[in-house]
C-alpha cells in the first residue's frame, strides 16, 4: 500500500533524539523509538533523522533492512502474527497462515486493502507451551485450531 | 505482621497471555471483598515451568498448586483456601489417573534442580527486596568486599561453569583473558538475543528474576575492571525488557548500581540495547556490531571480544543462563555449584520442552539427566497415544536423537558425540506424525532467511540445501542428492566465517544420519510415512466406511468433494489442494491417507 500521507517529527521522537545523540551506537534504539511512534518507518522520517544524526541516508536504509523487525510499510489496523516458531511448526503454524491468508484474501507478510489487517509470521513468542498460537495487536491465542480463526478475526471486524 | 497465607499468580508470558493478568486483580478484588486481605499476600511471579497446564496459581504455605485456573475461580480460592483453610479440589493438579493431590507427587518437579530459576515462580519480579530476601546481592556484596579478582576468577574455575548460549566455553577462562589485559576501558554484554525458534529460557529468566542477571553483570564488571555494561535482548521481549528496566532503575535507587556502588570506589552502569530481528545478531561479534548501531555481520575470530569486543575494547560477552547462575556460585562457592552436572558440564541446565510432549514448559535439570527422564517422566511422554519419533536439540544448529539414544546423559560433550548438540536450551520432541524430510526443511528455511549473507558457503549452501530437500519432498529427489548434501554440508562446516554457516547443514546431516531410510521412501517409492508432505500424499474415501454425513464437504476449503447426504462421498483428486480437512473432520475413519 503506498501511503501519501505526510509525517512529522513527534516531540517524544525529538525528545528521544535529543537523548541519544551523542551515544555511540545510537542509531537502532532510535529506528526503535521511530516505529513505536509510527508503526513503521516513514521515508520522510528516515531523511529527517538523517539530518538531525548527519548520518547518510543509505546507511539508515542499510540498517534498516538488514533487521527483520523494521517495517518500510505502514501495517494493518490490526496485526495478526502467526508463530512459525519450531513448536508451533510442529503443531500446525502453517494451517493457521493458510486460513488466514483465505479469511482475510492477501498473502502472508501483506495488508488487506482497507488497512484494517496485515498478517505476519513471526518466530517463538514464548509461549511454546500454547501451540500454535498467534497474536493479534499483541494479545496472545494459544491451542488454536483453523475452525477458530473466524471467530478471532471477526471480534477485530469494524 | 507476617503474613499467613503467600498467593503466588504466574506472570509468565504463556499464563499472562490467558488472562494471568485477571486472575491477580480478581484475587486482588475477593481477598478484599472477603475480608482477608491482612491475612495474605498475593504475588505476581515469574514462569513455573508448567506452562502446558498454566495459568497457575499456587498457595503456600499449604502447597497448593492449581491449575488451568480462570479468573472466575479466584473467588473459591480465597473463600475455600484461604478463609476455610482447605484445598480446591477441582483446581489441584493430579497426575494422570489418581484422585489425590500430594505435592510431593508432581513429576514435572521430581527431577528438576532449580539453580538458574531458583527464584522465578517464587518472587516478585518487580521487587528488588523480595529478591534480596532470597540472598540476593549477596554475592555481589562479597565481590566487592571479601573477593580480588583473582579470586572470583578461581570461583568460577572451580564452579566448572561453561557458557549457556550454546558453545559451552568455561566462562572463568573467557572472564581471566578480558581481567589480564590493561585497557583504558572494558565492557560487559549480556546476550539476550535467544535466536533459537522454539526456546524462551532466557526470556523466562528475564522476565521471572531480572536481578539475578544485573547483579552477575556488576560482578563481572568488578572482576575484569569494567564500568560499562550493555543488555542485547530482542525487542520481540516487551515484558522481559519492562522488568529489566524496573529492576535496573531499583538497583540504581539502592546504590547497586552507578557510582560507588554500596560506597566502594568501584562504578558500573548498565543500559540497554534493542535487538531488531536477525537471528545472526545473537552471534557475539554480530551482536557487538548492532550495539554500535551497524548491520549486524560477524566478523572472523580472532581477535576475540575478550581481547578486542565492543568499540574495539576488550569485553566480556556472555549469555543471560550463564549470568544467572554465577550470583550463586559467587556466594555458594564454587565447590558447591560443582557438586551438580557431570565430570566435563557442571551444574544445571534450562530447556524448553515443547512440541508433541504431554507437559510442555521450562524445565531445569542437572546436567548428566537423560533424555528418557526429561521425555517420559517430566515431559509425561508423548500426547495422543502417539509414538516417540526423535528429539530435536540446538535449533537451527544442531540434531535429532532417536530412540536410541534416549538414555544418553545430557551434557555439552555427550550430545556432540552423538551426533547433535546442547545448543541454548530448546528441546522439541517430535512423533510418528512429524516427517524428518519436512523438519530439516523447515530448519533450512529458517537458516536460509537468516544468513547474513556475507560469506558464499553460507549463502548459497543454505540455499542449495534447501532446494534438494524441497525436491525430496515433492518426490523428485534422486538417490545423488544424498552424497550431494553431505558434500555440501562439509564444506560449509568447513568454508563458512561464522558458526551460523559452520552448523546450518547440522539438521540435515543429522536427519540423513539416523532416518536415512525414511528420506529413502521419499525418494524410491515417492513415499512419506508421516503425510506431511503434501505432494506425496493423496486423500481419498472409503465407500464403506463413509455414512454420508457431508461434514467434510462442508469444510473442503475447495469444494471438491461431492456426494448426496447419506451416500458415500468422492473427493475430486484434480481439484484437491491436500489440506488434510477432510481427515481431520471425518468422525468415522472414512477419509484415508496414502
Ligand atoms: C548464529 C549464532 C547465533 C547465536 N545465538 C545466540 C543467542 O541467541 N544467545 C546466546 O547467548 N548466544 C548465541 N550464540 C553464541 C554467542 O556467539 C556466544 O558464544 C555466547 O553469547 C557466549 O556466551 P556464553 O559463553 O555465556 O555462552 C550464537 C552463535 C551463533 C554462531
Ligand atoms: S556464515 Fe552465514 S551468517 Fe555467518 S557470516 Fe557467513 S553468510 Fe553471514
Ligand atoms: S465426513 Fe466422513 S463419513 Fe462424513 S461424508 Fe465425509 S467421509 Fe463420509
Ligand atoms: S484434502 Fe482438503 S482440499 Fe482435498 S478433499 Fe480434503 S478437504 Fe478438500
Ligand atoms: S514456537 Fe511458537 S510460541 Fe514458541
Ligand atoms: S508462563 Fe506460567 S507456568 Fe510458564
Amino acid at each position: 500500500m503506498q501511503t501519501t500521507e505526510e509525517y512529522k517529527i513527534t516531540d517524544a521522537l525529538a525528545a528521544f533524539v535529543e537523548e541519544w545523540k551523542d551515544k555511540p551506537g545510537n542509531l537502532i534504539m532510535i529506528l526503535h523509538k521511530t516505529q513505536e511512534e509510527y508503526g513503521f518507518i516513514p521515508r520522510t522520517i528516515a531523511i529527517e533523522l538523517g539530518r538531525m544524526l548527519d548520518v547518510p541516508l543509505a546507511k539508515i536504509y542499510g540498517v534498516i533492512t538488514f533487521y527483520h523487525f523494521f517495517k518500510l510499510e505502514k501495517p494493518g489496523k490490526n496485526q495478526i502474527a502467526v508463530c512459525m516458531g519450531t513448536a508451533c511448526y510442529l503443531k500446525g503454524g502453517e494451517d493457521l497462515i493458510k486460513e488466514l491468508e483465505n479469511l482475510l484474501s492477501i498473502g502472508v507478510n501483506s495488508t488487506t486493502e482497507d488497512g484494517q489487517f496485515s498478517l505476519e509470521a513471526v518466530r517463538c513468542i514464548g509461549c511454546c507451551g500454547l501451540a500454535p498460537v498467534l497474536t493479534v495487536n499483541g494479545e496472545v491465542y494459544g491451542k488454536l485450531s483453523t475452525d477458530d480463526l473466524p471467530a478471532v478475526v471477526a471480534k477485530y471486524t469494524e | 505482621m507476617a503474613v499467613k497465607n503467600y498467593v503466588l499468580v504466574c506472570g509468565g508470558s504463556a499464563c499472562e497471555s490467558a488472562k494471568g493478568n485477571d486472575i491477580y486483580k480478581s484475587l486482588l478484588h475477593q481477598a478484599e471483598v472477603q475480608g482477608v486481605s491482612n491475612d495474605l499476600q498475593i504475588v505476581k511471579t515469574g514462569c513455573f515451568g508448567f506452562c502446558e497446564k498454566g495459568p497457575i496459581v499456587k498457595v503456600l504455605p499449604d502447597e497448593a498448586f492449581y491449575v488451568e485456573v480462570k479468573p472466575e475461580d479466584a473467588e473459591d480460592i480465597i473463600s475455600e483456601n484461604i478463609v476455610k483453610g482447605r484445598m480446591v479440589d477441582r483446581l489441584l493438579y493430579k497426575e494422570e489417573g489418581k484422585k489425590e493431590y500430594k505435592p510431593e507427587n508432581i513429576k514435572f518437579y521430581q527431577k528438576q534442580k532449580r539453580i538458574v530459576l531458583r527464584n522465578c515462580g517464587l518472587i516478585d519480579p518487580e521487587s528488588i527486596d523480595e529478591y534480596i530476601a532470597r540472598d540476593g546481592y549477596l554475592g555481589l556484596e562479597k565481590a566487592l568486599f571479601e573477593l580480588t579478582p583473582q579470586q572470583i576468577l578461581d570461583e568460577l574455575k572451580k564452579s566448572g561453569l561453561r557458557g549457556r548460549g550454546g558453545a559451552g566455553f568455561p566462562t572463568g577462562l573467557k572472564w581471566s583473558f578480558t581481567q589480564r589485559i590493561d585497557a583504558d576501558q572494558k565492557y560487559v554484554v549480556c546476550n539476550a538475543d535467544e535466536g533459537d525458534p522454539g526456546a524462551y529460557m532466557d526470556r523466562a529468566t528475564l522476565e521471572g528474576d531480572p536481578h539475578s542477571v544485573i547483579e552477575a553483570m556488576i560482578i563481572a564488571g568488578k572482576c575484569v575492571g569494567a564500568d560499562k555494561g550493555a543488555i542485547y535482548i530482542r525487542a520481540e521481549y516487551p515484558l522481559a525488557i519492562k522488568r529489566l528496566e524496573i529492576a535496573m532503575d531499583q538497583a540504581r535507587e539502592r546504590g547497586l548500581l552507578g557510582d560507588n556502588i554500596l560506597g566502594t570506589d568501584f562504578s558500573f552502569d548498565l543500559e540497554i540495547r534493542l535487538g531488531a530481528g536477525a537471528f545472526v545478531c545473537g552471534e557475539e561479534t554480530a551482536l557487538l556490531a548492532s550495539i554500535e548501531g551497524k548491520r549486524g555481520m560477524p566478523i572472523p575470530k580472532p581477535p576475540f571480544p575478550a581481547a578486542k569486543g565492543l568499540f574495539g575494547k576488550p569485553t566480556v560477552i556472555n549469555n543471560v543462563e550463564t549470568y544467572a547462575n554465577i550470583p550463586v556460585i559467587i556466594s555458594k562457592g564454587g565447590d558447591w555449584f560443582a557438586r551438580y552436572g557431570t565430570e566435563g558440564s557442571k551444574g544445571t541446565k534450562v530447556f524448553a520442552l515443547t512440541g508433541k510432549i504431554k507437559n510442555s514448559g521450562l524445565i531445569e535439570v542437572p546436567m548428566g539427566t537423560t533424555l528418557r527422564e526429561i521425555v517420559f517422566d517430566i515431559g509425561g511422554g508423548i500426547p495422543n497415544g502417539k509414538k516417540f519419533k526423535a528429539v530435536q536439540t540446538g535449533g537451527p544448529s544442531g540434531g535429532v536423537l532417536t530412540e536410541d539414544f534416549l538414555d544418553t546423559p545430557i551434557d555439552f560433550d555427550s550430545l556432540i558425540s552423538v551426533g547433535s548438540m546442547m545448543g541454548s536450551g530448546g528441546m522439541i520432541v517430535m512423533d510418528e506424525d512429524d516427517c524428518m524430510v519436512d523438519v530439516a526443511k523447515f530448519y533450512l528455511d529458517f537458516c536460509v532467511e537468516e544468513s547474513c549473507g556475507k560469506c558464499a558457503p553460507c549463502r548459497i549452501g543454505t540455499k542449495k540445501l534447501y532446494e534438494i530437500l524441497s525436491k525430496i519432498s515433492q518426490g523428485k529427489g534422486e538417490i545423488e542428492d544424498l552424497q550431494k548434501m553431505k558434500d555440501m554440508g562439509q564444506a560449509m562446516k568447513k568454508a563458512s566465517l561464522c558458526g551460523l554457516g559452520q552448523t546450518a547443514p547440522n539438521p540435515v546431516l543429522s536427519v540423513l544420519n539416523a532416518f536415512e531410510e525414511e528420506v529413502l521412501e521419499h525418494i524410491n517409492d515417492g513415499k512419506c510415512r508421516a503425510g506431511k508432505c503434501k505432494d506425496l500424499v493423496q486423500y481419498s474415501i472409503d465407500e464403506s466406511k463413509c455414512i454420508g454425513c457431508t461434514v467434510c464437504a462442508r469444510k473442503c476449503p475447495v469444494n471438491c468433494i461431492s456426494g448426496d447426504r447419506k451416500v458415500a462421498h468422492v473427493i475430486d483428486q484434480s481439484r484437491c489442494v491436500k489440506c488434510g480437512a477432510c481427515y481431520d473432520s471425518c468422525k468415522f475413519g472414512a477419509v484415508l491417507v496414502s
